[in-house]
Protein backbone atom coordinates (compact mmCIF):
# COMPACT_ATOMS: atom_id res chain seq x y z
CA UNK A 1 0.00 0.00 0.00
CA UNK A 2 2.71 2.43 1.01
CA UNK A 3 4.74 1.26 -1.97
CA UNK A 4 1.88 1.98 -4.40
CA UNK A 5 1.40 5.42 -2.91
CA UNK A 6 5.10 6.11 -3.24
CA UNK A 7 5.22 4.94 -6.85
CA UNK A 8 2.17 7.03 -7.78
CA UNK A 9 3.83 10.08 -6.29
CA UNK A 10 7.05 9.25 -8.14
CA UNK A 11 5.33 8.95 -11.51
CA UNK A 12 3.37 12.13 -10.84
CA UNK A 13 6.58 14.05 -10.13
CA UNK A 14 8.29 12.59 -13.18
CA UNK A 15 5.35 13.42 -15.45
CA UNK A 16 5.24 17.02 -14.23
CA UNK A 17 9.00 17.37 -14.85
CA UNK A 18 8.67 15.77 -18.28
CA UNK A 19 5.83 18.12 -19.21
CA UNK A 20 7.89 21.15 -18.17
CA UNK A 21 10.94 19.95 -20.08
CA UNK A 22 9.07 19.03 -23.26
CA UNK A 23 6.72 22.04 -23.40
CA UNK A 24 9.18 24.33 -25.24
CA UNK A 25 9.74 21.68 -27.91
CA UNK A 26 6.02 20.99 -28.32
CA UNK A 27 5.44 24.72 -28.55
CA UNK A 28 8.16 24.92 -31.21
CA UNK A 29 6.41 22.24 -33.30
CA UNK A 30 3.03 23.94 -32.85
CA UNK A 31 4.38 27.37 -33.75
CA UNK A 32 6.04 25.98 -36.87
CA UNK A 33 2.84 24.48 -38.23
CA UNK A 34 0.55 27.42 -37.45
CA UNK A 35 -0.85 29.81 -40.01
CA UNK A 36 0.16 33.48 -39.88
CA UNK A 37 -3.04 34.53 -38.07
CA UNK A 38 -3.22 31.63 -35.63
CA UNK A 39 0.20 32.38 -34.22
CA UNK A 40 -1.09 35.10 -31.93
CA UNK A 41 -4.49 33.57 -31.16
CA UNK A 42 -3.58 30.11 -29.94
CA UNK A 43 -0.82 29.15 -27.54
CA UNK A 44 -0.32 25.71 -29.06
CA UNK A 45 -2.08 24.27 -32.10
CA UNK A 46 -5.05 26.05 -33.61
CA UNK A 47 -8.09 23.74 -33.83
CA UNK A 48 -9.18 22.57 -37.26
CA UNK A 49 -12.60 24.12 -36.60
CA UNK A 50 -12.62 27.20 -34.43
CA UNK A 51 -14.93 27.00 -31.40
CA UNK A 52 -16.67 30.28 -32.31
CA UNK A 53 -17.76 29.14 -35.74
CA UNK A 54 -18.63 25.78 -34.21
CA UNK A 55 -21.02 27.42 -31.75
CA UNK A 56 -22.81 29.27 -34.55
CA UNK A 57 -23.16 26.16 -36.67
CA UNK A 58 -24.49 23.92 -33.89
CA UNK A 59 -27.90 25.61 -34.15
CA UNK A 60 -28.40 24.37 -37.69
CA UNK A 61 -27.05 20.84 -37.55
CA UNK A 62 -28.33 17.59 -36.08
CA UNK A 63 -26.87 15.50 -33.26
CA UNK A 64 -24.50 13.55 -35.54
CA UNK A 65 -23.22 16.73 -37.15
CA UNK A 66 -22.84 18.22 -33.68
CA UNK A 67 -20.47 15.52 -32.54
CA UNK A 68 -18.70 15.51 -35.89
CA UNK A 69 -17.98 19.21 -35.56
CA UNK A 70 -17.03 18.80 -31.90
CA UNK A 71 -14.38 16.31 -32.99
CA UNK A 72 -13.09 18.75 -35.56
CA UNK A 73 -12.39 21.34 -32.86
CA UNK A 74 -10.03 18.80 -31.27
CA UNK A 75 -8.10 18.13 -34.46
CA UNK A 76 -5.11 20.47 -34.82
CA UNK A 77 -5.04 22.60 -37.92
CA UNK A 78 -1.74 22.09 -39.71
CA UNK A 79 -0.49 24.74 -42.11
CA UNK A 80 2.73 24.77 -44.08
CA UNK A 81 2.77 28.51 -44.65
CA UNK A 82 5.93 28.97 -42.53
CA UNK A 83 7.85 26.28 -44.37
CA UNK A 84 6.84 27.65 -47.77
CA UNK A 85 8.13 31.05 -46.73
CA UNK A 86 11.30 29.50 -45.30
CA UNK A 87 12.23 27.88 -48.58
CA UNK A 88 10.81 30.61 -50.79
CA UNK A 89 12.17 33.92 -49.50
CA UNK A 90 15.27 32.83 -47.61
CA UNK A 91 18.28 30.83 -48.81
CA UNK A 92 17.43 28.41 -46.02
CA UNK A 93 17.93 25.34 -48.18
CA UNK A 94 21.43 26.58 -48.91
CA UNK A 95 22.17 26.85 -45.17
CA UNK A 96 20.91 23.29 -44.65
CA UNK A 97 23.09 21.91 -47.43
CA UNK A 98 26.12 23.87 -46.17
CA UNK A 99 25.61 22.55 -42.64
CA UNK A 100 25.22 18.99 -43.94
CA UNK A 101 28.45 19.28 -45.88
CA UNK A 102 30.44 20.86 -43.04
CA UNK A 103 29.12 18.51 -40.35
CA UNK A 104 29.49 15.43 -42.57
CA UNK A 105 33.07 16.26 -43.47
CA UNK A 106 33.96 17.11 -39.87
CA UNK A 107 32.55 13.81 -38.58
CA UNK A 108 34.43 11.70 -41.13
CA UNK A 109 37.75 13.51 -40.68
CA UNK A 110 37.54 13.60 -36.87
CA UNK A 111 36.45 9.97 -36.71
CA UNK A 112 39.39 8.83 -38.82
CA UNK A 113 42.15 10.88 -37.20
CA UNK A 114 40.89 10.41 -33.63
CA UNK A 115 40.48 6.65 -33.90
CA UNK A 116 43.87 6.33 -35.60
CA UNK A 117 45.56 8.33 -32.83
CA UNK A 118 43.60 6.48 -30.16
CA UNK A 119 44.75 3.17 -31.62
CA UNK A 120 48.39 4.25 -31.49
CA UNK A 121 48.01 5.28 -27.83
CA UNK A 122 46.16 2.13 -26.83
CA UNK A 123 48.16 -0.60 -28.55
CA UNK A 124 51.75 0.59 -28.96
CA UNK A 125 54.59 1.23 -26.56
CA UNK A 126 56.81 3.97 -27.90
CA UNK A 127 59.10 6.73 -26.79
CA UNK A 128 57.29 9.96 -25.98
CA UNK A 129 53.90 8.34 -25.38
CA UNK A 130 53.52 9.92 -21.96
CA UNK A 131 54.56 13.23 -23.45
CA UNK A 132 51.87 13.02 -26.15
CA UNK A 133 49.21 12.12 -23.57
CA UNK A 134 50.31 15.04 -21.42
CA UNK A 135 50.11 17.31 -24.44
CA UNK A 136 46.58 16.13 -25.14
CA UNK A 137 45.48 16.78 -21.56
CA UNK A 138 47.07 20.20 -21.79
CA UNK A 139 45.13 21.13 -24.91
CA UNK A 140 41.89 20.18 -23.19
CA UNK A 141 42.69 22.58 -20.34
CA UNK A 142 43.13 25.62 -22.56
CA UNK A 143 39.83 27.37 -23.30
CA UNK A 144 39.21 27.88 -27.02
CA UNK A 145 38.78 31.64 -26.50
CA UNK A 146 42.49 32.10 -25.78
CA UNK A 147 43.41 30.79 -29.22
CA UNK A 148 40.60 32.50 -31.11
CA UNK A 149 42.39 35.73 -32.07
CA UNK A 150 45.78 34.29 -33.17
CA UNK A 151 43.99 31.44 -34.92
CA UNK A 152 41.98 33.94 -36.93
CA UNK A 153 45.16 35.84 -37.75
CA UNK A 154 46.78 32.59 -38.93
CA UNK A 155 43.78 31.63 -41.05
CA UNK A 156 43.83 35.12 -42.52
CA UNK A 157 47.53 34.87 -43.40
CA UNK A 158 46.96 31.48 -45.01
CA UNK A 159 44.23 33.06 -47.13
CA UNK A 160 41.61 30.70 -45.72
CA UNK A 161 39.10 33.23 -44.36
CA UNK A 162 35.59 32.50 -45.68
CA UNK A 163 36.53 28.95 -46.73
CA UNK A 164 35.43 25.60 -45.36
CA UNK A 165 39.09 24.54 -45.13
CA UNK A 166 39.66 27.35 -42.63
CA UNK A 167 36.49 26.33 -40.81
CA UNK A 168 37.15 22.59 -40.55
CA UNK A 169 40.92 21.94 -40.57
CA UNK A 170 41.90 23.59 -37.22
CA UNK A 171 39.49 21.20 -35.47
CA UNK A 172 40.14 18.16 -37.64
CA UNK A 173 41.51 16.10 -34.74
CA UNK A 174 39.44 15.80 -31.58
CA UNK A 175 41.61 15.21 -28.52
CA UNK A 176 38.53 14.11 -26.59
CA UNK A 177 37.86 11.61 -29.39
CA UNK A 178 41.39 10.27 -29.16
CA UNK A 179 40.90 9.62 -25.46
CA UNK A 180 37.56 7.91 -26.09
CA UNK A 181 38.98 5.63 -28.77
CA UNK A 182 42.08 4.86 -26.72
CA UNK A 183 39.77 3.82 -23.87
CA UNK A 184 37.69 1.52 -26.07
CA UNK A 185 40.71 -0.04 -27.82
CA UNK A 186 42.62 -0.80 -24.60
CA UNK A 187 40.52 -3.93 -24.16
CA UNK A 188 41.47 -5.27 -27.59
CA UNK A 189 43.54 -8.45 -26.99
CA UNK A 190 47.16 -8.16 -28.13
CA UNK A 191 47.04 -11.76 -29.40
CA UNK A 192 44.67 -10.62 -32.14
CA UNK A 193 47.24 -8.09 -33.34
CA UNK A 194 50.10 -10.63 -33.17
CA UNK A 195 48.05 -13.06 -35.20
CA UNK A 196 47.41 -10.33 -37.73
CA UNK A 197 51.11 -9.53 -37.99
CA UNK A 198 52.01 -13.18 -38.50
CA UNK A 199 49.44 -13.32 -41.29
CA UNK A 200 51.31 -10.46 -42.90
CA UNK A 201 48.99 -7.56 -42.11
CA UNK A 202 50.56 -4.10 -42.25
CA UNK A 203 50.12 -1.91 -39.17
CA UNK A 204 47.46 0.16 -40.90
CA UNK A 205 45.51 -3.02 -41.75
CA UNK A 206 45.60 -3.95 -38.05
CA UNK A 207 43.91 -0.65 -37.28
CA UNK A 208 41.45 -0.74 -40.17
CA UNK A 209 40.44 -4.41 -40.12
CA UNK A 210 40.79 -5.35 -36.43
CA UNK A 211 40.79 -2.37 -34.07
CA UNK A 212 38.19 -0.22 -35.83
CA UNK A 213 35.47 -2.90 -36.17
CA UNK A 214 35.91 -3.81 -32.50
CA UNK A 215 35.21 -0.25 -31.36
CA UNK A 216 31.92 0.09 -33.21
CA UNK A 217 29.96 1.31 -30.16
CA UNK A 218 32.49 4.10 -29.68
CA UNK A 219 32.24 5.00 -33.37
CA UNK A 220 28.51 5.46 -32.84
CA UNK A 221 28.96 7.55 -29.71
CA UNK A 222 31.68 9.72 -31.20
CA UNK A 223 29.78 10.24 -34.46
CA UNK A 224 26.98 11.84 -32.45
CA UNK A 225 29.36 13.92 -30.31
CA UNK A 226 31.28 15.12 -33.34
CA UNK A 227 28.15 15.81 -35.40
CA UNK A 228 26.55 17.78 -32.56
CA UNK A 229 29.70 19.79 -32.06
CA UNK A 230 29.91 20.77 -35.71
CA UNK A 231 26.20 21.19 -36.41
CA UNK A 232 25.65 23.44 -33.39
CA UNK A 233 28.92 25.35 -33.62
CA UNK A 234 28.52 29.12 -33.77
CA UNK A 235 31.46 31.28 -32.67
CA UNK A 236 34.20 29.95 -34.99
CA UNK A 237 31.96 29.85 -38.12
CA UNK A 238 30.69 33.32 -37.23
CA UNK A 239 34.30 34.56 -37.24
CA UNK A 240 35.47 32.66 -40.32
CA UNK A 241 32.51 32.75 -42.72
CA UNK A 242 31.64 36.06 -44.34
CA UNK A 243 29.60 35.41 -47.49
CA UNK A 244 26.00 34.40 -47.07
CA UNK A 245 26.08 31.49 -49.49
CA UNK A 246 28.64 29.77 -47.29
CA UNK A 247 26.73 30.25 -44.00
CA UNK A 248 25.95 27.23 -41.87
CA UNK A 249 22.57 26.95 -40.13
CA UNK A 250 23.45 28.61 -36.79
CA UNK A 251 24.94 31.62 -38.58
CA UNK A 252 22.14 31.76 -41.12
CA UNK A 253 19.42 31.45 -38.50
CA UNK A 254 21.02 34.13 -36.35
CA UNK A 255 21.01 36.43 -39.35
CA UNK A 256 17.36 35.59 -39.99
CA UNK A 257 16.47 36.72 -36.46
CA UNK A 258 17.65 40.18 -37.40
CA UNK A 259 15.93 40.30 -40.80
CA UNK A 260 12.68 38.45 -40.02
CA UNK A 261 12.31 39.58 -36.42
CA UNK A 262 8.54 39.90 -36.66
CA UNK A 263 7.87 36.63 -38.52
CA UNK A 264 8.04 34.31 -35.55
CA UNK A 265 6.41 31.41 -37.39
CA UNK A 266 9.11 31.34 -40.06
CA UNK A 267 11.83 31.57 -37.43
CA UNK A 268 10.31 28.69 -35.48
CA UNK A 269 9.99 26.54 -38.60
CA UNK A 270 13.65 27.20 -39.34
CA UNK A 271 14.61 26.33 -35.76
CA UNK A 272 12.58 23.13 -35.88
CA UNK A 273 14.30 21.97 -39.07
CA UNK A 274 17.70 22.87 -37.59
CA UNK A 275 17.06 20.80 -34.50
CA UNK A 276 15.64 17.73 -36.23
CA UNK A 277 18.84 16.16 -37.69
CA UNK A 278 20.57 15.93 -34.30
CA UNK A 279 17.41 14.47 -32.75
CA UNK A 280 17.20 11.82 -35.48
CA UNK A 281 20.86 10.92 -35.13
CA UNK A 282 20.42 10.66 -31.38
CA UNK A 283 17.57 8.17 -31.78
CA UNK A 284 19.76 6.06 -34.05
CA UNK A 285 22.79 6.15 -31.74
CA UNK A 286 21.39 6.76 -28.26
CA UNK A 287 22.44 3.43 -26.74
CA UNK A 288 26.08 3.95 -27.66
CA UNK A 289 25.93 7.61 -26.68
CA UNK A 290 24.54 7.19 -23.16
CA UNK A 291 26.89 4.31 -22.34
CA UNK A 292 29.84 6.28 -23.72
CA UNK A 293 28.93 9.34 -21.63
CA UNK A 294 28.40 7.29 -18.49
CA UNK A 295 31.69 5.47 -18.97
CA UNK A 296 33.42 8.84 -19.31
CA UNK A 297 31.84 10.04 -16.08
CA UNK A 298 33.03 7.08 -14.05
CA UNK A 299 36.47 6.69 -15.55
CA UNK A 300 37.09 10.41 -15.92
CA UNK B 1 44.42 1.40 -48.84
CA UNK B 2 47.42 -0.34 -47.34
CA UNK B 3 50.76 0.93 -46.30
CA UNK B 4 52.94 -1.48 -44.41
CA UNK B 5 55.34 0.10 -41.99
CA UNK B 6 57.50 -1.06 -39.18
CA UNK B 7 55.92 -1.58 -35.78
CA UNK B 8 58.23 1.04 -34.28
CA UNK B 9 57.34 3.87 -36.64
CA UNK B 10 53.62 3.09 -36.96
CA UNK B 11 52.46 4.88 -33.77
CA UNK B 12 54.28 8.06 -34.77
CA UNK B 13 52.71 7.89 -38.20
CA UNK B 14 49.26 7.33 -36.68
CA UNK B 15 49.72 10.28 -34.33
CA UNK B 16 51.21 12.56 -36.97
CA UNK B 17 47.88 14.19 -37.97
CA UNK B 18 47.31 15.19 -34.34
CA UNK B 19 50.89 16.33 -33.81
CA UNK B 20 50.98 18.32 -37.05
CA UNK B 21 47.67 20.06 -36.41
CA UNK B 22 48.62 20.61 -32.78
CA UNK B 23 51.80 22.44 -33.73
CA UNK B 24 50.11 24.60 -36.39
CA UNK B 25 46.71 25.26 -34.84
CA UNK B 26 47.48 24.78 -31.13
CA UNK B 27 51.05 25.53 -30.17
CA UNK B 28 51.66 28.38 -32.61
CA UNK B 29 48.45 30.28 -31.73
CA UNK B 30 49.15 29.70 -28.03
CA UNK B 31 52.57 31.32 -28.25
CA UNK B 32 51.24 33.96 -30.61
CA UNK B 33 48.39 34.87 -28.26
CA UNK B 34 50.91 35.46 -25.47
CA UNK B 35 52.71 37.91 -27.76
CA UNK B 36 49.53 39.47 -29.16
CA UNK B 37 48.27 40.20 -25.65
CA UNK B 38 50.88 42.97 -25.50
CA UNK B 39 49.98 44.50 -28.85
CA UNK B 40 47.23 46.73 -30.13
CA UNK B 41 46.10 45.51 -33.54
CA UNK B 42 43.79 46.71 -36.21
CA UNK B 43 42.67 43.54 -37.90
CA UNK B 44 45.32 40.94 -38.77
CA UNK B 45 47.54 43.45 -40.60
CA UNK B 46 48.74 46.24 -38.32
CA UNK B 47 50.24 45.68 -34.86
CA UNK B 48 51.76 48.08 -32.34
CA UNK B 49 53.55 46.98 -29.17
CA UNK B 50 51.98 48.54 -26.06
CA UNK B 51 53.41 46.48 -23.18
CA UNK B 52 51.05 46.04 -20.23
CA UNK B 53 48.67 48.74 -21.50
CA UNK B 54 46.10 46.18 -22.69
CA UNK B 55 45.87 44.69 -19.22
CA UNK B 56 45.81 48.13 -17.59
CA UNK B 57 43.00 49.22 -19.87
CA UNK B 58 41.12 45.95 -19.39
CA UNK B 59 41.08 46.20 -15.61
CA UNK B 60 39.94 49.82 -15.71
CA UNK B 61 37.29 49.37 -18.41
CA UNK B 62 33.79 49.66 -16.88
CA UNK B 63 32.43 47.47 -19.69
CA UNK B 64 34.77 44.68 -18.66
CA UNK B 65 33.71 45.10 -15.02
CA UNK B 66 30.11 44.77 -16.14
CA UNK B 67 30.94 41.68 -18.22
CA UNK B 68 32.72 40.04 -15.27
CA UNK B 69 29.86 40.89 -12.91
CA UNK B 70 27.22 39.55 -15.31
CA UNK B 71 29.13 36.37 -16.10
CA UNK B 72 29.92 35.66 -12.44
CA UNK B 73 26.29 36.20 -11.43
CA UNK B 74 25.18 33.89 -14.21
CA UNK B 75 27.74 31.22 -13.28
CA UNK B 76 26.92 31.37 -9.57
CA UNK B 77 23.16 31.21 -9.89
CA UNK B 78 22.95 28.79 -12.79
CA UNK B 79 25.22 26.30 -11.00
CA UNK B 80 23.40 26.87 -7.69
CA UNK B 81 19.99 26.18 -9.25
CA UNK B 82 21.08 23.53 -11.72
CA UNK B 83 23.00 21.05 -9.60
CA UNK B 84 20.36 20.36 -6.92
CA UNK B 85 17.69 20.00 -9.61
CA UNK B 86 19.91 17.68 -11.67
CA UNK B 87 20.58 15.57 -8.60
CA UNK B 88 16.86 15.59 -7.74
CA UNK B 89 15.92 14.31 -11.19
CA UNK B 90 18.64 11.67 -11.00
CA UNK B 91 17.31 10.52 -7.61
CA UNK B 92 13.79 10.23 -9.05
CA UNK B 93 15.08 8.17 -11.98
CA UNK B 94 17.22 5.98 -9.74
CA UNK B 95 14.26 4.58 -7.74
CA UNK B 96 14.00 0.82 -8.07
CA UNK B 97 10.94 -0.58 -9.83
CA UNK B 98 10.56 2.46 -12.07
CA UNK B 99 9.20 1.70 -15.53
CA UNK B 100 9.88 3.85 -18.56
CA UNK B 101 13.20 5.07 -17.20
CA UNK B 102 14.64 5.39 -20.72
CA UNK B 103 11.77 7.60 -21.80
CA UNK B 104 12.06 9.97 -18.82
CA UNK B 105 15.83 10.09 -19.19
CA UNK B 106 15.49 11.05 -22.84
CA UNK B 107 12.84 13.68 -22.05
CA UNK B 108 15.13 15.34 -19.50
CA UNK B 109 18.25 15.01 -21.60
CA UNK B 110 16.82 16.01 -24.99
CA UNK B 111 17.23 19.82 -24.66
CA UNK B 112 20.98 19.29 -24.57
CA UNK B 113 20.84 18.01 -28.16
CA UNK B 114 19.61 21.40 -29.32
CA UNK B 115 22.48 23.75 -30.08
CA UNK B 116 22.81 26.95 -28.05
CA UNK B 117 21.97 29.13 -31.04
CA UNK B 118 18.80 27.20 -31.77
CA UNK B 119 17.81 27.29 -28.10
CA UNK B 120 18.48 31.02 -28.14
CA UNK B 121 16.20 31.59 -31.15
CA UNK B 122 13.48 29.39 -29.64
CA UNK B 123 13.59 31.10 -26.26
CA UNK B 124 13.83 34.59 -27.72
CA UNK B 125 10.34 33.90 -29.10
CA UNK B 126 9.17 32.12 -25.92
CA UNK B 127 10.15 35.25 -23.96
CA UNK B 128 8.37 37.79 -26.19
CA UNK B 129 5.80 39.94 -24.38
CA UNK B 130 2.10 39.17 -24.70
CA UNK B 131 2.26 36.23 -27.14
CA UNK B 132 5.24 34.32 -25.77
CA UNK B 133 4.76 30.96 -24.08
CA UNK B 134 6.36 32.01 -20.80
CA UNK B 135 4.22 35.11 -20.26
CA UNK B 136 1.05 33.25 -21.19
CA UNK B 137 1.94 30.40 -18.88
CA UNK B 138 2.89 32.63 -15.95
CA UNK B 139 -0.15 34.81 -16.58
CA UNK B 140 -2.44 31.80 -16.33
CA UNK B 141 -0.64 30.34 -13.31
CA UNK B 142 0.24 33.31 -11.11
CA UNK B 143 -1.29 36.26 -12.95
CA UNK B 144 1.99 37.77 -14.09
CA UNK B 145 1.70 40.80 -16.38
CA UNK B 146 1.30 39.55 -19.96
CA UNK B 147 3.53 42.35 -21.22
CA UNK B 148 6.54 41.50 -19.08
CA UNK B 149 9.55 42.20 -21.29
CA UNK B 150 12.03 39.50 -20.27
CA UNK B 151 14.66 40.50 -22.79
CA UNK B 152 13.87 44.23 -22.76
CA UNK B 153 14.20 44.85 -19.03
CA UNK B 154 17.74 44.95 -17.67
CA UNK B 155 16.66 43.32 -14.41
CA UNK B 156 15.04 40.38 -16.12
CA UNK B 157 17.70 39.53 -18.71
CA UNK B 158 19.83 37.51 -16.27
CA UNK B 159 16.90 35.49 -14.86
CA UNK B 160 15.82 34.76 -18.44
CA UNK B 161 19.32 33.53 -19.33
CA UNK B 162 19.56 31.40 -16.19
CA UNK B 163 16.15 29.87 -16.92
CA UNK B 164 17.17 29.07 -20.49
CA UNK B 165 20.44 27.47 -19.48
CA UNK B 166 18.62 25.53 -16.78
CA UNK B 167 16.39 23.99 -19.44
CA UNK B 168 19.41 23.17 -21.58
CA UNK B 169 21.72 21.64 -19.02
CA UNK B 170 19.68 20.22 -16.12
CA UNK B 171 19.19 16.89 -17.92
CA UNK B 172 22.76 16.76 -19.14
CA UNK B 173 24.16 17.03 -15.62
CA UNK B 174 21.53 14.56 -14.45
CA UNK B 175 23.18 11.86 -16.62
CA UNK B 176 26.41 12.22 -14.62
CA UNK B 177 24.56 12.07 -11.29
CA UNK B 178 22.56 9.06 -12.43
CA UNK B 179 25.73 7.20 -13.42
CA UNK B 180 27.26 8.08 -10.04
CA UNK B 181 24.17 6.98 -8.09
CA UNK B 182 24.18 3.63 -9.85
CA UNK B 183 27.76 3.16 -8.69
CA UNK B 184 27.12 3.70 -4.98
CA UNK B 185 27.72 0.46 -3.09
CA UNK B 186 24.32 -1.13 -2.34
CA UNK B 187 25.73 -2.93 0.71
CA UNK B 188 26.23 0.43 2.38
CA UNK B 189 22.50 1.14 2.06
CA UNK B 190 21.68 -2.24 3.54
CA UNK B 191 24.07 -1.65 6.42
CA UNK B 192 22.59 1.78 7.09
CA UNK B 193 19.07 0.31 6.89
CA UNK B 194 19.94 -2.38 9.41
CA UNK B 195 21.39 0.31 11.67
CA UNK B 196 17.99 2.00 11.60
CA UNK B 197 18.83 5.02 9.42
CA UNK B 198 15.76 6.52 7.73
CA UNK B 199 15.66 7.50 4.04
CA UNK B 200 16.86 11.04 4.69
CA UNK B 201 19.79 9.92 6.83
CA UNK B 202 20.71 7.26 4.27
CA UNK B 203 20.77 9.99 1.62
CA UNK B 204 22.88 12.25 3.83
CA UNK B 205 25.40 9.66 5.01
CA UNK B 206 25.56 7.11 2.19
CA UNK B 207 24.41 8.71 -1.08
CA UNK B 208 26.03 12.12 -0.77
CA UNK B 209 29.51 10.89 0.22
CA UNK B 210 29.23 8.23 -2.50
CA UNK B 211 28.66 10.75 -5.29
CA UNK B 212 30.97 13.43 -3.98
CA UNK B 213 33.63 13.00 -6.66
CA UNK B 214 31.15 13.30 -9.51
CA UNK B 215 29.42 16.25 -7.83
CA UNK B 216 32.65 18.23 -7.70
CA UNK B 217 33.43 17.18 -11.29
CA UNK B 218 30.00 18.37 -12.50
CA UNK B 219 30.23 21.58 -10.49
CA UNK B 220 33.61 22.49 -11.97
CA UNK B 221 32.52 21.63 -15.52
CA UNK B 222 29.32 23.65 -15.13
CA UNK B 223 31.24 26.62 -13.75
CA UNK B 224 33.78 26.54 -16.59
CA UNK B 225 30.95 26.26 -19.11
CA UNK B 226 29.05 29.15 -17.49
CA UNK B 227 32.06 31.44 -17.69
CA UNK B 228 32.18 30.83 -21.44
CA UNK B 229 28.58 31.97 -21.92
CA UNK B 230 28.24 33.68 -25.27
CA UNK B 231 25.75 32.31 -27.81
CA UNK B 232 22.64 32.46 -25.62
CA UNK B 233 22.75 36.19 -24.80
CA UNK B 234 24.33 37.16 -28.13
CA UNK B 235 21.56 35.61 -30.22
CA UNK B 236 18.68 36.23 -27.79
CA UNK B 237 19.55 39.91 -27.46
CA UNK B 238 19.84 40.52 -31.20
CA UNK B 239 23.64 40.27 -31.53
CA UNK B 240 24.24 42.78 -28.76
CA UNK B 241 24.51 43.13 -25.02
CA UNK B 242 20.84 43.91 -24.37
CA UNK B 243 19.32 46.77 -22.33
CA UNK B 244 22.01 48.60 -20.30
CA UNK B 245 24.46 45.87 -21.29
CA UNK B 246 22.66 43.51 -18.91
CA UNK B 247 23.56 40.55 -21.11
CA UNK B 248 27.20 41.45 -21.71
CA UNK B 249 29.44 38.47 -20.93
CA UNK B 250 33.21 38.11 -20.95
CA UNK B 251 33.33 36.11 -24.19
CA UNK B 252 30.91 38.56 -25.82
CA UNK B 253 33.22 41.39 -24.75
CA UNK B 254 36.10 39.44 -26.33
CA UNK B 255 34.15 38.87 -29.54
CA UNK B 256 33.09 42.51 -29.83
CA UNK B 257 36.60 43.84 -29.27
CA UNK B 258 38.46 41.26 -31.30
CA UNK B 259 36.20 40.51 -34.21
CA UNK B 260 33.85 43.48 -34.50
CA UNK B 261 36.35 46.22 -33.64
CA UNK B 262 39.25 44.17 -35.01
CA UNK B 263 41.67 44.42 -32.07
CA UNK B 264 43.06 40.88 -32.02
CA UNK B 265 45.73 41.90 -29.50
CA UNK B 266 43.20 43.09 -26.96
CA UNK B 267 41.10 39.97 -27.63
CA UNK B 268 44.12 37.86 -26.63
CA UNK B 269 44.47 39.89 -23.45
CA UNK B 270 40.84 39.19 -22.59
CA UNK B 271 41.23 35.51 -23.51
CA UNK B 272 44.20 35.03 -21.20
CA UNK B 273 42.53 36.91 -18.37
CA UNK B 274 39.47 34.68 -18.72
CA UNK B 275 41.55 31.50 -18.89
CA UNK B 276 43.56 32.39 -15.78
CA UNK B 277 40.44 33.48 -13.92
CA UNK B 278 38.57 30.26 -14.72
CA UNK B 279 41.64 28.20 -13.80
CA UNK B 280 41.89 29.93 -10.40
CA UNK B 281 38.18 29.45 -9.74
CA UNK B 282 38.42 25.74 -10.57
CA UNK B 283 41.41 25.40 -8.23
CA UNK B 284 39.48 27.23 -5.50
CA UNK B 285 36.52 24.90 -5.95
CA UNK B 286 38.78 21.85 -5.70
CA UNK B 287 40.44 23.28 -2.61
CA UNK B 288 37.17 24.16 -0.88
CA UNK B 289 35.61 20.77 -1.58
CA UNK B 290 38.65 18.91 -0.30
CA UNK B 291 39.31 17.31 -3.70
CA UNK B 292 42.76 18.82 -3.51
CA UNK B 293 44.07 16.22 -1.07
CA UNK B 294 42.69 13.32 -3.09
CA UNK B 295 44.73 14.36 -6.09
CA UNK B 296 48.06 13.96 -4.30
Amino acid sequence: MRRTFFLTLLYLALCVCTAVMLTPMVWLVAASFKGPDDLFHYVFFAPFLEPESFRERTKEIGLLGYFGNLLLTLVPKIEFHNFRQLFGDIPFFRFVMNSCFVAGTTVIVQLFFSSLGGFALAKYEFKGKRFVMGLMLGTMMIPAQVLMAPLYELIFKLGLVDTYVGLIVPGAVSVFGMFLFRQSMLDLPDELLYAGRIDGCGEFRLYWDIALPVSRPMIGAFTLISFMGSWNSFLWPQIILHSQDRFTLPIGLNQMVGVYSQEYGTLMAGTLLSVLPVMLLFFLLQKEFISGLAAGAIKG
Amino acid sequence: MTFSSHKKTAPYLFLSPFLLLFVIFGLYPLVKSLILAFYVTNGPKSQVFVGWDNFRFLFSDPDFHKAVRNTSLFAFFSVLVQLPLSLGLALLLNQSGLRGRDFFRFAFFSPHLVGQVFVAVLFSVIFIPHFGLLNRGLHALIGLDLDTKWLGNSNLVMPALILTSLWMYVGFNMIYFLAALQNVDLDLYDAAYVDGANAFRRFLHVTLPGIRGVTVFVMILATIGSFQLFELPFVMLGNGAGPDGAGLTIVMYLYMNGFVNGDLGYASTIGWTLAIGVFLISMLQMYLTGMWKRLD
